[in-house]
């Protein structure tokens, strides 16, 4: 290289991070032997004002034009150095960060082994960055339109704030209506207040809303494009009812002869073939369940009762599934949760033995408008004396959810509060440890303590039957061990709630690969920071909210909401997307024209010229992969940033 | 002094860098021999890559991308699976025992995985000892 790389090197000690484990002024000494270098200091706090200010002032007196920042990963801190440079005049690409934080010193013993390494990541980023060049990222236009997907309270919370804006939204929800499980629940802790009472207003701002395009029984089916232009294709599912005629009567779901479990009910009452899922659904307009319509499934043609009875003559058997293009800048992913499905542990007696309810099932018995219209009764119709309520029912347990699912408690806790309301009957809440950590939760608690509960620590061990042979009015036997008193217990009650785990969607490996999602381990999808950047993702331009990430409760999914409609926002507002420069180009005097990577590009974005009879690279849709680079014969492709020159040199540095 | 072998991991930006980051903020332990070249998929190693770390002096290279199925780029690791195939072969014409190159799937919050791979390769290299190619002559005449 030409002796005008002024080189200056800054390594961080990150307070005792790195300069515990590395020794930092043997680094620096290294430094200084390294080709091109004019300085190189070592600080305290890179990341600080001060440590930016160390590099501005070198980049004006020294004249450094290439800076490597030795300190903490890339993906934490190295747009914020890119950002110093460009504060200095220098172009932010003329830096390289070396790692020496995360995968050095917090990643071994320390040791001499461990000094070594990270002189040799700095060698490395210091031989590459002599090659790096200035670069500019193409700005890309942002379509002022988003895209949620999901319809429970996130996706409603997110759509409402951008369409308050006066910005398109689309919402899209796989059910005939919207509302998710929150529609489901009868009261939210730890206020009380009723969950239809403060969701269905928001429900129908949502339908009235003219900057909302609302899709029910609508699946989102390709995604593809890039940040600022996606493009998206939804199936509208036929509902085989005209929305536009239809008046929500519901003579046809009275006259439907044909029934089945109801999903909103969690399986506890029966829905019509045709049906709402609740009398608040929005849109309120029926859908025919073709699996259950005997038009559709059983005698091809017969029945036909919504329809003779339909008096708007909205019911339309031939309607089809549409397919919808929408174009939007934005992504919203509120696709909520899965309840676990306690049958698999068998001996909790779910299932089989009639009194044991799941959480939400629990929610539909208390619901005014559930299937019991809130009374609460046994499978004889008897009132219940006693509950067992049992806490952690799939998760924090290795076996089935590792993780925490975060609302059990506090939804245990309303449980007990509903039951006494109901019954004053006996209840006994079987917990591990209680976690009620929120505003007004630990005074819930509190409250709910001084309500005569007994609280037990300890894991259910089994429930059975009391053996009288019929399980109609049977007792159910609950057996744990009691942790505080150290023994076996036995308490015979009328009827037991299983807290069950909230889980990922079952079909979120679908959604994840459609949107080029990543998953932590327990499944969710992954936000792109666990603390600082909790809503967005790696893949720009799509959040996530509400559950889909975490479990977690409503004010804290309405929080999160709000804020990927914020960043949604900052998008459109800004009106466009500053694409990353790291993009391959193709070098035309080099190139044969044998296209080889033309099929290989996963986005179609290299074309071959007939003209000039070579490639190229379309830069806007290209995002540096360098799956070309690395097929491309001639060597006629580099992607900047990435290219074979620079990692060649980092190969070079790190070895020496 | 025992024989430490360096190591080159390259790691794709996406799933096995985040997966390496994470090691360390897990505080995991592993070898320091591997050191890690970021690249943005594991489909853009170029395999001259290859050859020029072990014409520059690496013992063992280690190359990781996101499991199948999961690539950042929709397919780039299934590249990197077909191509590392061919690149053995070729390697072991070059005198390069199998063991110094491995192909690990990291993902983002496979930490555990990356920590296992590292250790892998570490001591399957020690094992074999320094590399020192009959036909070095022949690899730097690709390599450079």
């Amino acid at each position: 290289m030409a002796s005008e790389e002024r080189i200056g090197v800054y390594v961080c000690h990150c307070g005792h991070n790195i300069a515990g484990v590395i020794d930092v002024p043997e680094v620096v000494r290294h430094v200084h032997g390294l080709d091109n270098v004019t300085v190189a200091r070592d600080y305290v706090y890179m990341c600080s004002s001060k440590g930016h200010n160390l590099i501005k002032q070198d980049i004006k007196q020294l004249g450094i034009n290439r800076v490597v920042v030795s300190a903490c990963s890339p993906r934490l801190h190295e747009q914020t150095f890119q950002n110093v440079l460009k504060e200095a005049g220098l172009n932010p690409y003329l830096l390289q960060i070396a790692n020496i934080r995360e995968q050095c010193a917090w990643l071994h013993e320390p040791g001499r082994l461990v000094t070594e390494k990270a002189k040799r990541l700095v060698s490395g980023a210091v031989k590459r960055v002599a090659h790096h060049t200035p670069a500019e990222g193409q700005s890309v236009p942002v379509f002022p339109a988003t895209l949620i997907i999901g319809g429970g309270i996130a996706g409603i919370q997110a759509a409402l704030e951008i369409a308050n804006s006066q910005h398109v939204v689309y919402l899209v929800e796989r059910e005939p209506s919207i509302g998710g499980h929150m529609a489901q629940f009868d009261k939210t802790f730890p206020t009380l207040d009723c969950s239809a009472c403060i969701l269905t207003p928001k429900m129908n701002d949502v339908a009235i809303n003219p900057y909302i395009r609302l899709m029910t029984y609508s699946e989102v089916v390709d995604v593809s494009g890039y940040v600022g232009n996606f493009t998206v294709k939804v199936k509208r599912k036929a509902r085989c009812v005209d929305e536009d005629k239809c008046i929500s009567c519901g003579i046809c779901q009275e006259k439907c002869p044909w029934s089945t479990a109801s999903e909103f009910d969690a399986g506890l009452s029966m829905r019509k073939a045709i049906y709402t899922p609740f009398p608040q659904a929005i849109p309120n307009i029926p859908v025919i369940d073709k699996e259950r319509c005997i038009y559709f499934s059983g005698g091809k043609g017969k029945c036909r009762a919504c329809e003779r009875f339909c008096d708007a003559k909205a019911i339309d058997f031939n309607q089809q599934d549409l397919f919808i293009d929408l174009q939007v800048g934005s992504i919203i992913v509120a696709t909520g949760y899965d309840v676990f499905d306690p049958t698999v542990i068998s001996q909790y007696g779910y299932g089989h033995l009639p009194n044991v309810f799941t959480s939400l099932e629990f929610e539909r018995l208390c619901s005014p408008s559930g299937p019991t219209g809130g009374v609460l009764k046994l499978a004889d119709g008897r009132e219940p004396k006693s509950v067992a309520i049992i806490h952690c029912v799939g998760s924090r347990d290795e076996n089935y959810q590792a993780y925490c699912s975060r609302v059990c408690c506090m939804h245990a806790l309303k449980y007990s509060h509903l039951f006494k309301e109901k019954t004053g009957g006996q209840v006994y809440q079987l917990y591990i440890d209680m976690r009620c950590a929120g505003k007004a939760y630990e005074e819930f608690y509190k409250r709910v303590q001084g309500e005569k509960v007994n609280f037990i620590r300890g894991k259910l061990a089994k429930i059975s039957g009391n053996g009288t042979g019929s399980d109609e009015g049977e007792t159910l036997i609950i057996t744990c061990e009691d942790t505080l008193l150290g023994s076996l217990v036995n308490i015979p009650v009328d009827m037991a709630i299983l807290c069950v785990a909230l889980q990922p969607r079952h079909d979120t490996e679908k959604v994840a690969r459609m949107l080029r999602l990543g998953r932590s381990q327990d499944g969710f999808f992954l936000e792109r920071h666990p603390k600082l950047d909790p809503v967005a993702t790696m893949s720009e331009g799509v959040f996530v909210v509400g559950c889909c990430q975490s479990p977690k409760d409503i004010p804290d999914t309405v929080a999160q909401a709000s804020a990927a409609a914020a960043r949604a926002l900052a998008m459109i507002t800004k009106g466009k997307m500053d694409a990353g420069a790291i993009v391959a180009s193709i070098d035309e005097n080099v190139c044969s024209g044998c296209k080889v990577c033309n099929a290989l590009c996963p986005y179609g974005a290299i074309f071959f010229d007939e003209a000039s009879k070579v490639s190229r690279v379309n830069q806007v849709l290209c995002k540096g992969c360098n799956v070309c680079g690395a097929s491309c014969p001639s060597g006629a492709i580099s992607t900047r940033n990435f290219s074979a020159t620079q990692v060649m040199a980092e190969i070079e540095g790190v070895l020496v | 002094m025992s024989f430490e072998p360096k190591i080159i991991a390259f790691l794709c930006n996406w799933c096995s860098y985040a997966g390496a980051d994470l090691a360390g903020t897990s505080r995991a332990r592993c070898a320091p021999n591997v050191v890690p070249i970021r690249l943005m998929c594991s489909g853009g190693l170029e395999p001259t890559f290859v050859l020029k770390a072990f014409k520059e002096g690496a013992d063992g290279v280690l190359v990781c991308g996101c499991n199948l199925g999961d690539c950042h780029y929709t397919d780039g690791n299934y590249k990197t699976l077909r191509r590392m195939a061919l690149l053995q072969k070729v390697l072991e014409q070059f005198g390069i025992e199998e063991p110094r190159v491995q192909l690990q799937w990291v993902c983002a919050s496979c930490a555990e995985d990356f920590v296992l791979a590292v250790d892998k390769i570490t001591s399957e290299v020690k094992a074999l000892g320094p590399f020192k190619s009959q036909s070095l002559a022949e690899a730097q005449q690709v390599g450079s």
